[in-house]
């Protein structure tokens, strides 16, 4: 996103008369309020902002925003994303996606808007399958999924949202689940970065894979299941009452206690958003593996992004040249026919 | 030496009249220059004022295996003293750089014809390589009896012209191309400045390996001039063509296209986007643009064909004039995207050099086999205006329009080309700019009235919708490829509402043919007893071909279509007018077919799929055949 002056709105401001159409319950409610919360405190204007989506019950999102939108095909709302932006870069983009759309038929171009950090917010939605198609097993469903694709269990190892980005060369990567208080400051967090913003939440699907995340999104299951890190705090959870630690010997992270807050005696790490190390070792800790899960900004390193390097590139090439068309086509090896043509 | 057949002038009738038309065919290994050499021969002919028409003809390796015959490369030039529209059908004379090139391009030589031959390369191991038997040598078998063979050690001769310059043996050797570049400029009595001065400057770092380039060059001249071989190997002059008088350049069709897009975004007032991969033949435009951001051209090399697409459509959404371009396999890909811009109903622009399929197919060769993609290929009712293009001159004019019709209508437009036109080269008369008719382009910006509801999805007289930015304060408004409602754009999939879109998107590309052109007749009457009816690159090999029928007092017409769909409005009644139709096209029948079914006129298939254009003798003989 650009600098912008800053204007005063109002969630409401944010909201599309268009009826809202997921089933009842559905976690993409509670994500919807959330960034509808979150725009106002942004400061910018609705009509500079563009949410692009794929195909999935999260890519009808941008139908509910009242902001510029496109539902495009499944898998391409990136590469659209990336003319959107090229083509005009004061605009504010976007981009909605689910596990299926972003991973499986937009792999290639997940992996490659974050590679070239064109500057957007990708928010994937993970419910860990495929919900409009009615059910089928998904990218990141776990092994073992039964679904009318896999009547006997999925048999293939899931993809690791946050680790396919780190991996594509995401300069943001972040987590948070769709009815946690904690989304809009991880989703400002996002758009704070210059850059391709990657934010996966956690979304339940309460027809074909309802509490798929309670074990650790349930209120009692929270203290212990969720692991929220914050740029320069330890890593603490349970109410502080343990954290993580680095083990030395092997090279990852383990649980450790933490006696009377004393969390440096623990050995408790301090959260560096900046190491791309510690952040793949925090992404790795995740639920089926028999850990917590790490929540929050977990890696915010920004560089340069895409647009502004082609746009410094095309100012460059083009300065000093006249845009003179004429000249362009009359240029190179020419000759001149002078004499008026003989009849053939 | 003539490709025409014409009353004779009385210069030409005298005892030794100078030929008018040439063709020339300059083959060898992939590895040896060949179409370096056609280029810079084809550049000195079009300075000399001849008109000209080039057809590069070269293998899908990068490098195939040395001295094989599927590795040669070759560069056929036809250039004369009179209008010339094809690469020539029969060259006069071949110059063969190894066994294999003489193997593959001496079937095509014109009986009587002059093979030019380096009997350096026709070492046992080079003619075992090439396929020939075990001990025997087509310099010396006698095989070549039916032309005029001259043979000698270009090879030898060229690492003695370029000794004084301590080259290793393999560098030597790679000035071979430019020896043979300057025998045949001695042949045809071309200029070696204009070569002297581009070697200067591709060779600009390493003066040397320019000093040996232009050594060889002017050795293989001096070789023509001095040496007493006699015979048919003796200089020609080829007096310039008649032309409207007027600045000219050589021009590839992909120059052209990539010129033609530039100056329809200009007539437009946008700025341009061009998302593209690479694919062969495409991928030169891709090229060309990327050198010319001072236009408002931006290009992004998309990470696969869907990208290239779906990037230049948001693009167009967000206000500049998307393009694409690809080549068949590549168009297949974009399907899906394509429906979305026409659900959609935005400008984009989508380049089609086609190649020879289906799937990889003939990665360099030149085919007609998209017509069926284009006019059809998509998922659901999605019509989408198709623009031909017949030569790389007309690529230029044809590029512009697929703008004017994206623009002016909203709507994805495709333009045919194809792997001919995209790398032949010919002279063209630079356009003057100032005559062509702007079409800007107005966004929307205009709050609905009070009371009113903004409407995305209104007509015009067209049935164009309007086109509105995002960042336009007040007309906020979501778009996507799930049906619309009329007007409004909502989500809508009531019965009644997808019927009346569906027939608006059909009457709106229709509806195009109220503003296009009427169909014109290149050649002949506009009635009678048979018609040559063809698009895309046919144009050069057809237009010959009725035009020698047509002397010899045959009844023939020539009919060249651009508009591909939607058709002129008068075609039909044209068609009508003629008692046969012949609709030559290098793929099995595909315009043909659509003639029949929107026309229901007997249109009668001429069909070649060889991955070589047509020659105009295939299609005179078609022409006799059918008025016998």
């Amino acid at each position: 996103m650009n600098e912008m002056t800053t204007i005063k709105t109002s969630p409401k401001d944010w909201e599309t008369d268009q009826e809202v159409r997921w089933c009842p319950g559905c976690g993409d409610y509670a994500i919807l309020k959330a960034v509808q919360r979150t725009m106002p405190e942004l400061g910018v204007r609705p009509e500079n902002t563009v949410f692009i989506s794929g195909i999935g019950c999260s890519s009808r999102f941008p139908y509910y925003m009242e902001t510029y939108g496109f539902h495009t095909i499944h898998g391409r709302a990136p590469a659209v994303a990336t003319g959107v932006k090229l083509a005009n870069p004061e605009l504010d983009v976007w981009i909605i996606t689910g596990d299926g759309d972003a991973l499986s038929i937009g792999g290639n171009h997940t992996m490659h808007i974050l590679r070239r950090n064109l500057d957007c917010q990708i928010l994937l939605f993970n419910n860990e399958i495929y919900g409009l198609t009615k059910g089928q097993y998904s990218p990141t469903s776990r092994v073992g999924t039964r679904s009318p694709s896999t009547p006997f269990g999925s048999v293939d190892r899931p993809a690791t949202p946050c680790s396919f980005a780190l991996g594509s060369g995401a300069r943001f990567v972040a987590r948070g689940i769709d009815t946690h208080k904690s989304l809009p400051s991880v989703l400002k967090a996002a758009h704070a970065h210059k850059g391709a913003s990657f934010v996966e939440i956690y979304q339940n699907c309460i027809v074909y894979n309802d509490d798929v995340f309670a074990p650790f999104t349930e209120k009692k299951a929270a203290p212990e299941g969720q692991i929220w890190v914050e740029h320069g705090s330890p890593v603490l959870f349970a109410g502080g009452t343990k954290g993580l630690a680095l083990d030395h010997q092997n090279l990852r992270l383990h649980v450790v206690d933490v006696a009377d807050g004393d969390w440096q005696a623990a050995g408790v790490i301090v959260h560096d958003e900046t190491n791309r190390g510690l952040a793949q070792m925090l992404i790795d800790y995740a639920p089926g593996e028999g850990g917590p899960v790490v929540l929050g900004v977990i890696y915010n390193s920004p560089r340069p992004t895409f647009d502004s390097a082609v746009i410094e590139q095309n100012e460059a090439a083009a300065k000093g040249k006249k845009p003179d068309l004429q000249s362009l086509i009359s240029k190179g090896q020419t000759w001149q026919v002078t004499k008026e043509p003989h009849a053939l | 030496m003539a490709s025409a057949a014409r009353e004779l002038t009385p210069r030409e009738a005298s005892a030794h009249p100078a030929p008018e038309a040439v063709v020339v065919r300059f083959a060898g290994d992939s590895g040896d220059g060949m179409q370096l050499t056609g280029g810079q021969f084809t550049l000195s002919t079009a300075l000399a004022g001849n008109d000209l028409s080039t057809f590069p003809d070269f293998p899908a390796e990068i490098r195939a295996p040395q001295g094989t015959t599927f590795g040669v490369s070759a560069f056929q030039i036809n250039f004369g003293s009179t209008a010339i529209e094809t690469a020539g059908d029969e060259p006069d004379v071949l110059i063969a750089m190894n066994p294999a090139a003489l193997k593959t391009n001496s079937p095509s030589l014109k009986a009587g014809g002059l093979i030019i031959a380096d009997e350096g390369e026709f070492t046992a191991r080079n003619l075992a390589k090439a396929g020939y038997p075990d001990g025997v040598n087509p310099l010396h078998d006698g095989s070549l009896a039916k032309w005029q063979v001259i043979s000698f050690n270009i090879s030898q001769l060229t690492m003695d012209a370029v000794k004084p310059f301590g080259l290793g043996n393999k560098e030597a050797l790679r000035c071979k191309n430019m020896w043979t570049l300057g025998l045949a400029l001695w042949m045809f009595d071309r200029p070696r400045e204009p070569i002297v001065d581009w070697l200067k400057g591709k060779f600009s770092k390493a003066p040397v390996l320019a000093d040996a380039n232009i050594a060889a060059l002017n050795a293989g001249h001096a070789y023509g001039e001095t040496a007493e071989i006699g015979g048919p190997m003796k200089q020609h002059h080829i007096d310039p063509a008649p032309a409207e008088p007027g600045l000219y350049r050589t021009v590839t069709g992909a120059e052209s296209i990539s010129f033609g897009l530039v100056a329809g975004a200009q007539l437009a007032g946008l700025p341009m986007f061009f998302g593209g991969y690479p694919i062969t033949p495409a991928s030169a435009i891709l090229h060309h643009l990327s050198r010319l951001k001072e236009f408002g051209v931006t290009t992004f090399q998309a990470e696969d064909e869907i990208a290239a697409i779906a990037s230049a459509i948001g693009a167009s959404y967000a206000g500049s004039l998307g393009v694409t371009s690809s080549s068949g396999p590549g168009v297949a890909l974009k399907g899906e995207a394509m429906g979305l811009a026409i659900m959609t109903e935005l400008p984009l622009v989508i380049v089609n050099s086609q190649r020879g399929g289906p799937s990889t197919g003939l990665p360099t060769k030149t085919e007609q086999s998209d017509l069926y993609q284009a006019v059809y290929g998509r998922n659901g009712d999605a019509p989408m205006p198709v623009i031909a293009a017949r030569s790389p001159a007309d690529a230029f004019e044809c590029a512009i329009e697929a703008c004017r019709i994206a623009t002016q209508f909203m709507t994805p437009v495709m333009l045919l080309t194809d792997g001919y036109i995209a790398n032949a080269a010919e002279p063209w008369k630079v356009p003057d700019m100032s005559g062509y008719e702007p079409f800007p382009v107005s966004f929307k910006t205009d709050l609905p009235a009070e009371g009113e509801v903004l409407k995305p999805y209104a007509r015009d007289e067209k049935l164009a919708r309007p086109w509105i930015k995002p960042g336009t304060p007040g007309l906020l408004h979501r778009i996507g490829g799930i049906e619309k409602q009329v007007d409004t754009g909502h989500i809508d999939y009531a019965p009644a509402n997808h019927q009346r879109m569906t027939d608006i998107r059909k009457d709106k590309v229709d509806g195009i043919a109220n503003h296009i052109p009427d169909q014109e007749i290149e050649l002949g009457n506009a009635t009678g007893k048979l018609v040559i009816v063809g698009w895309g690159s046919t144009f050069g090999p057809i237009h010959q071909a009725v035009r020698r029928a047509r002397r010899k007092g045959l009844d023939v017409s020539h009919v060249h279509i651009r508009h591909i769909w939607p058709m002129p409005k008068n075609l039909g009644d044209l068609l009508r007018g003629f008692d046969k139709i012949i609709v030559p096209e290098m793929n099995t029948g595909q315009l043909k077919t659509v003639l029949r079914d929107q026309f229901l006129v007997d249109a009668k298939p001429l069909n070649k799929v060889s991955g070589q254009p047509f020659r105009i003798a295939e299609i005179e003989a078609a022409i006799e055949a059918a008025l016998a």
